[in-house]
């Protein structure tokens, strides 16, 4: 977590561990008094520490929790740091019953992609694309766990695990850490002239439990979230530029394009071919979770850090043109509970 | 283990319902979530409707659908493909650490269905 922050410290001018009025730490570990830990190590004192759970989407709800610190007038400054190691409890959800003995994710993206692919015709290699696209701009991304791309016959031949989930669909658990700072209208500009702004908003918890899904081929908790955070951005799907969406495995890539509107119900997997074979970054120019790796308490973070550099134009290699809108799409647990967040330059 | 997971051990499928409103709340727990007051047990019918399903090295396992409202996922038993909307029984429950849950078709061979 420390060394993630440093880059903030180094390169933001004016900033010292004083300017910082919150922070917030975003894992599934069981650490105690994390946030305040944290602080002192790095040499904070704030006047709010603590840690934001979530699952897989932690870091996305983190960033929305300083988001309503600073809107409140409670704060000026937040440091948001998310983390998680490879052994992280919160890959399983224990709790949902309804699960069976099928507990593991792996099983809830296979009869999701069982639904989508019953409902609209989409096929195993549509879901290869989808990884063969997110490891080729992961390439281009200095912190991704992999160091190699895949092609599309590589991840069909990749072995399977059920039916319709091949292992290079699915997204890696691994060691990681992000951070990013947030601060109000009248602090941000003394720390830089061109900020990113968090324009819209939405969460939605449908349920805990996977089978609470009413529809399998669609995610409602992400179709709501979405709804309020256009909502709250005046912003369409049209004005969407870049996307950083949670593929936590092929399929949800896919439905996530059709939930947020970017693809048509039924397209998504046309819309990921199509961005395949142009070499287009609009969709998880960083890789996603699948090209980067699934660091679960970091993964929100870093997603909102590639919409930060978009927006600035400093993403190198994977830079989507004249960036001015993008979209943030995390979510947890068999998609029950969903954000989105759209930044603006 | 939770009283669930012990009438599960005895192959018996029980669900939490609302003492007052009689509300079925899945997964179980001591409180009604429509008015939060107390729950009892009850057995639920083993008898569903298969939502959706997929194959685990070689073995069908899928989500049924019970009394309308309680989905659970669990082992699809049965060498031919099922289909989606087919009614299938809970034929075993069991609890080893984790929730067993077994279904079979109710159609037979000879394509008549049990009662």
């Amino acid at each position: 977590m420390i060394s993630s922050m440093r880059p903030i410290f180094d390169k933001t001018r004016n900033l010292s561990q004083e300017d910082i009025d919150v922070v917030l730490t975003s894992t599934n570990a069981n650490e105690k008094y994390l946030a305040s830990i944290v602080s002192e190590l790095a040499g904070i004192s704030p006047r709010i520490a603590h840690s934001v759970e979530s699952l897989c989407n932690s870091g996305t709800n983190c960033i929305v929790s300083a988001f309503a610190y600073i809107s409140s007038g409670l704060a000026d400054v937040a440091l948001v740091t998310g983390a998680e190691r490879t052994d992280s409890p919160g890959l399983v959800l224990s709790w949902d019953k309804s699960r069976g003995k099928y507990k593991h994710p792996i099983f809830w993206s296979s009869l999701f992609a069982s639904s989508h692919m019953r409902k609209f015709g989409t096929t195993l290699e549509d879901l290869a694309y989808v990884s063969a696209k997110n490891h080729r701009n992961g390439l281009e991304n200095p912190y991704s766990f992999f160091d190699r791309s895949y092609s599309v016959g590589e991840v069909m031949r990749s072995k399977t695990l059920t039916d319709n989930v091949r292992l290079l669909d699915c997204s890696m658990p691994c060691n990681g850490a992000a951070s990013i700072l947030l601060a109000s209208e009248d602090a941000i500009r003394q720390f830089t002239d061109s900020p990113v702004w968090i324009a819209g908003i939405g969460q939605k918890s449908i349920s805990a439990g996977f089978t609470k899904n009413a529809d399998l081929s669609s995610m409602e908790s992400t179709v709501l979230a979405s709804r309020d955070a256009y909502s709250m951005a005046r912003k369409s799907p049209k004005d969407i530029d870049v996307a950083e969406v949670h593929d936590a495995f092929s399929i949800c890539e896919i439905m996530a394009l059709e939930d947020l509107q970017l693809a048509e119900r039924g397209k998504g997997s046309s819309l990921v071919r199509e961005l395949h074979d142009t070499n287009c970054k609009k969709v998880n120019p960083r890789g996603g979770l699948i090209g980067t790796g699934h660091p679960l308490g970091a993964t929100g973070v870093a997603q909102t850090i590639e919409g930060f550099y978009q927006l600035q134009g400093t993403a190198g290699g994977r830079q989507v043109e004249s960036a001015k809108t993008a979209l943030i799409h995390n979510m947890s647990a068999a998609a029950t509970s969903s954000t989105v967040l759209i930044l603006q330059a | 283990m939770s009283r669930f997971e012990e009438e599960l051990k005895r192959d018996k499928f029980v669900c939490s319902e609302c003492s007052r409103c009689k509300k079925i709340v899945w997964p179980p727990s001591n409180y009604c979530n429509k008015c939060l007051n107390e729950t009892t047990w009850r057995e639920i019918s083993r008898k569903g409707k298969l939502v959706e399903y997929s194959y685990n090295k070689g073995e069908c396992f899928g989500i049924v659908e019970f009394e309308s409202q309680i989905r659970i996922v669990g082992t699809v038993k049965g060498s031919e493909r099922p289909d989606v909307g087919q009614i299938m029984n809970l034929e075993k429950c069991d609890y080893d650490g984790d929730e067993i849950f077994i279904f079979s078709s109710t159609v037979q061979r000879n394509g008549s269905q049990n009662s």
